[in-house]
């Protein structure tokens, strides 16, 4: 039989719990302090599992990103390939929150949903327009 | 417009004030700076927040934008790309200036949510050189989730503060080789479910009782010098060595940010002003609310505080305070390293957020001797959140302060 | 008549603009990317009252009439300077016998209203110094100001007068034929030139001995600081000094012009070729907290935002060399350590006015426009004057360096001025020079930059070439 102390990533209160396992299968587990916490401590013991957030590239938006989450955890050891797919995925603006922007990522369950609206318009929106023409700098060039 | 409360700042504390303030009747305006509303919320696009607030895992652009449609539907009203300049305390003005010119309002009552800045290299002392490729967390996380932009390709991560360890996952996930976090403390400063999910989930190390002692490279960062320290925080040369980087990152604190409101009484413990149970500052039309207050470790608590102090700025605008008696105050005793209220105020039921300053066990909460709280284990990255009823405040009625403190078991 | 200044340091820049009185083309040449980044840039920011230096030696005959100068130059270039006095602090009674030697040395050298003061009088107007102080020497003539903002501003007056800049040009020769000067080169380009004035601050021996001059060899000595945050204000009201050693004034506490307080410098020697060398070292820096202590005990180093390192040049003479040399037209303003800063103006004027121009018979010319208006910091307006500027261009009413409330309306007038970096923005509108360092602007004035520049973000250096703030886009 071993033993395993897994921390609880299901929320911020991050509850040590203790699985042990004999052949494979969970014959005890102490620790959590909530249902979630084991139903966690489970999944972890045997297929860890993720929600992914990263971020898509968008055209012709406010932002030059979209922030994204997928709808479900996703295996962790499947999240190199599934960046490497979400860095080559482009959107056109405007984004709504929710929108589903890639459906069943890589073949599992989870879709990439956007978590921000990026409205229609030009990039680093902090900005104002540039300079008019004409106004130079001071310091001569070559 | 004649405005009742008038909120400072557009991030988690701010827009739950504004939105609470409006929904007590008051006439409720709010400034922010950035052209958009939530704060850092907005850069933390993450998982972690809103279990308590909305009883879901939100990212924080999505916890932010439930707060803003909560906002515009109680309809106060917003002023983006609005900077504050100055806070008059005698006059009761606040003089603000935006691309439509400068104004200044004269609120009834005003809810300072100002949030915190970032403790910069500077305050750390560190020799060396003064290359670029240096950044607070913070400043990353906007540079990456926000602008697009990638800051190096090799970074040293100093400082496990909760943004640190989220900038290690996302810069890790971008293409950047993490070489190491390090922390000064012989215990990580961020949430332990940060330092599993956003360390040891990709095999970046944490070397506890670290830092950086030299900088190098004249133009963009060439590396860094790190060594262990000694119990009392001393770098210890001969552990020293190199470690090749073009990216620092830092998350070595928060300060709360009361520059334009010096006239308000500070808690040196928390570094924010000192309120009582209604986020009331000594100053009584100015409340404060959020990491201006004290650094949170919830977005979810942040904009608890945010809902107290607008509530509260309402009924001291209209004229509805009630006071039952005076605030008692709350003294440190062991174990207390922040805590918000600093005092309670009879009637007012409190939920007190309280953080320990090293990892305890088992540990009782007593306040003026008597047992309001026990955790099976406390962190300081965690805060311990206590509600205190009014029936125990009531007891308390007959003393002017008293004290808090954490015992381990 | 053409004049090449090389160095556009406070001396180069204050000798161009002077040149620039009369009629002569004036070339301006530095190696580093922006006006002012060598000495000018990391030094104590002090107007010296002229009390540290023997009479006779040519620190001491042009600092008091430098000092004296200032309000003028920095009235005409619209440069921030305050006249907050300075104190020697006797920290036993031992040392009030230097105090006595430097209250003579001043009457010496003309500087005007020292006075030995009491304890008592000393924490009156200084209650966080030692109370063990044994004495103080007061000078009400010495000030603050901001060094590179006096460089950025000359050189800005001189190319409205007509002056030409090259940024990123080291001199590599200096050409001379038959005794006297003809020529300079710099970055594989050769200008003609009647005149070359050496103000190369601590390459200033390297650029004599390319005219064939056998100068003695420069040492940099260098002088690392600890600055405090406003916070702090209040620690120092007027500059404080130790009672000076034989190595150098000693380690001081003063007040920044924009309401910091500045603790420093060190005095090392590096080595002759370690001319770049502005790291900080721990025993450095610990020793500047130390030195400030002895004079402050109170002082919270918890306060500190940025620490920094500069050189300063040290001759064998532990002097100036200035003016003219066995090669005619080959004139030095070389080896100006301090009070070089407090020294530049009279220097300058001294130089153009009563050395070359009579020698070459140049006569000034009427169009000269000596006023350069600073770039417009609305923050310190009243409602009215600012919504003047906001009218005009709204960007002026959008802050970006929340510390010190710039707004992009100065930023961007920066980068139309020559700013090119992020310290090129930081050291003309004090952007970033707050107490956050940047933490919540860096990226915003980036962006402006890239913008305004038409460049890349990952084309824009912090300082230096090559010293890029990011790398490229998250999703290229």
């Amino acid at each position: 039989m071993t033993r395993r102390r897994i921390v609880c990533v299901s929320c911020p209160v991050g509850c040590e719990i203790n699985v042990d396992i004999d052949q494979g299968s969970i014959v005890h587990l102490e620790g959590n302090r909530c249902p979630r916490g084991e139903d966690y401590a489970r999944q972890e013991a045997v297929e860890p599992k993720r929600v992914l957030a990263t971020s898509v590239h968008v055209a012709g938006g406010t932002y030059p990103l979209v922030s994204v989450r997928t709808s479900t955890p996703v295996p962790l050891e499947r999240i190199p390939d599934m960046m490497e797919h979400i860095k080559r995925l482009t959107v056109s603006a405007p984004v709504r929150l929710g929108q589903v922007l890639d459906r069943e990522l890589l073949g599992t369950q989870a879709d990439l949903v956007a978590t921000r609206d990026v409205p229609q318009g030009s990039p680093h929106p902090a900005c104002t327009p540039p300079a008019p023409a004409g106004s130079r700098p001071h310091v001569a060039a070559d | 417009m004649n405005v009742d409360v008038l909120v400072i700042g557009g991030g988690a504390a701010g827009m739950a004030a504004a939105t609470a303030a409006a929904q007590a009747g008051a006439r409720t305006q709010l400034l922010e700076r950035s052209l958009r509303l939530g704060g850092v919320l907005d850069q933390c696009i993450h998982p972690g927040f809103g279990l308590h607030r909305y009883n879901a895992e939100l990212t924080g652009p999505e916890f932010a934008h439930r707060q803003r449609e909560e906002l515009y539907a109680s309809g106060a009203q917003v002023c983006l790309g609005t900077e504050v300049i100055g806070v008059d305390a005698r006059a009761r003005q606040v003089r603000s200036v935006s691309p439509q010119g400068v104004h200044t309002i004269a609120p009834k009552a005003l809810v300072w949510a100002a949030g915190a800045r970032e403790r910069p290299l500077g305050a750390l002392q560190v020799p060396g050189s003064r290359p670029s490729g240096v950044y607070v967390a913070g400043l990353a996380q906007r540079m990456v989730n926000i602008h697009g932009l990638l800051p190096g390709r090799r970074a040293v991560v100093l400082g496990s503060g909760d943004i640190g360890l989220i900038m290690a996952r996302r810069l890790h996930l971008e293409g950047t080789e993490v070489a190491a976090v390090l922390e000064l403390k012989p215990f990580a400063g961020g949430l332990l479910r940060n330092v599993v999910q956003c360390l040891d989930d990709f095999g970046i190390p944490l070397l506890l009782e670290h830092t950086v002692i030299a900088l190098h490279g004249r133009r963009r960062l060439e590396g860094v010098t790190v060594a262990a320290v000694d119990g009392s925080g001393r770098p210890r040369p001969e552990t020293q060595a190199f470690i090749e980087a073009d990216t620092l990152i830092l998350s070595v604190g928060l300060i709360p940010e009361t520059e334009l409101v010096p006239f308000v009484e500070r808690d040196p413990g928390n570094r924010g002003p000192a309120v009582n149970a209604r986020m009331q500052t000594d100053c009584p039309w100015v409340f404060a609310a959020g990491n201006c207050t004290v650094i949170y470790d919830l977005v979810d608590t942040v904009a608890a505080s945010g809902a107290v102090a607008g509530e509260q700025a309402a009924h001291f605008a209209l004229g509805r305070m009630q006071g039952l008696g005076p605030d008692i105050r709350l003294s440190r005793g062991e174990n207390v390293a922040h805590m918000v209220p600093t005092s309670l105020s009879p009637g007012v039921p409190t939920r007190l957020s309280l953080r320990v300053p090293q990892p305890l066990g088992r540990a009782r909460v007593l306040l003026a001797g008597r047992e309001i709280a026990r955790r099976p284990g406390l962190r300081p990255s965690e805060m311990l959140e206590i509600t205190i009823s009014h029936e125990l405040i009531a007891q308390l009625d007959s003393c002017p302060e008293a004290k808090l403190e954490v015992i381990p078991l | 008549m053409r004049a090449a200044v090389i160095g556009a340091g406070v001396v180069g820049t204050l000798i161009a603009r002077e040149l620039c009185r009369y009629p002569c083309d004036v070339l301006l040449l530095d190696r580093a990317p922006d006006v002012g980044w060598g000495i000018t840039k990391a030094n104590s920011a002090i107007v010296h009252a002229g009390f540290h230096d023997a009479p006779g030696t040519t620190r001491a005959r042009f600092c008091v009439p430098g000092n004296a100068l200032f309000d003028e130059v920095c009235g005409e270039l619209d440069v921030p300077l305050v006249r907050v006095g300075a104190w020697v602090l006797a920290l036993d009674e031992s040392e009030l016998e230097v105090l006595e030697e430097l209250l003579a040395r001043g009457r010496a050298n003309g500087v005007p209203g020292l006075a030995l003061c009491s304890p008592r009088e000393v924490l009156a107007d200084e209650p966080a110094v030692n109370p063990a102080v044994a004495g103080g020497l007061w000078a009400p003539s010495a000030g603050i100001t901001e060094p590179w903002a006096l460089a950025l501003a000359a050189a800005e007056n001189a190319i409205a007068n007509g002056a030409d800049l090259r940024l990123g040009h080291a001199v590599t020769h200096v050409r001379v034929r038959n005794g006297r000067v003809y020529a300079v080169q710099a970055a594989d380009r050769s200008w003609e030139a009647d005149l070359v004035i050496n103000a190369a601050g601590l390459w200033s021996d390297r650029v004599a001995a390319m005219a064939g001059l056998e100068p003695p060899p420069l040492t940099p000595r260098r002088g690392q600081y600890v600055l405090l945050d406003k916070a702090a204000r209040g620690l120092a009201r007027a500059i404080l000094f130790p009672a000076p050693n034989p190595l150098s004034k000693g380690i001081l506490v003063l007040p920044t012009v924009d309401g910091g307080i500045l603790l420093g410098p060190t005095a090392e020697d590096l080595a002759p070729d370690a001319r770049e060398d502005t790291d900080t070292t721990a025993e450095g820096l610990q020793a500047v907290v130390q030195g400030a202590q002895r004079m402050v005990p109170g002082l919270d180093v918890s306060l500190s935002v940025k620490v920094f390192a500069g050189l300063r040049p040290e001759s064998p003479s532990e002097d100036f060399e200035v003016g003219a040399t066995e090669v005619e037209g080959f004139y030095q303003a070389a080896a100006m350590r301090s009070p070089g800063l407090t020294a530049a103006p009279a220097l300058a004027r001294w130089l153009v006015r009563e050395q070359i121009a009579p020698t070459y018979a140049l006569r000034p010319r009427p169009e000269f426009r000596a006023a350069r208006p600073a770039i417009p910091h609305p923050g310190i307006l009243d409602d009215q004057a600012w919504n003047a500027w906001i009218e005009r261009d709204p960007p002026f009413g959008k802050v970006i360096c929340h510390c010190n409330q710039i707004t992009e309306g100065e930023v961007v007038e920066a980068i139309r001025r020559g700013a090119r970096t992020l310290d090129g923005v930081k050291f003309r509108t004090r952007a970033g020079f707050g107490r956050c360092q940047g933490g919540s602007c860096t990226d915003e004035i980036l962006l402006i930059l890239a913008r305004e520049l038409g460049i890349e973000p990952s084309a824009v250096d912090l300082g230096l070439p090559g010293s890029t703030i990011v790398r490229g886009e998250v999703r290229p």
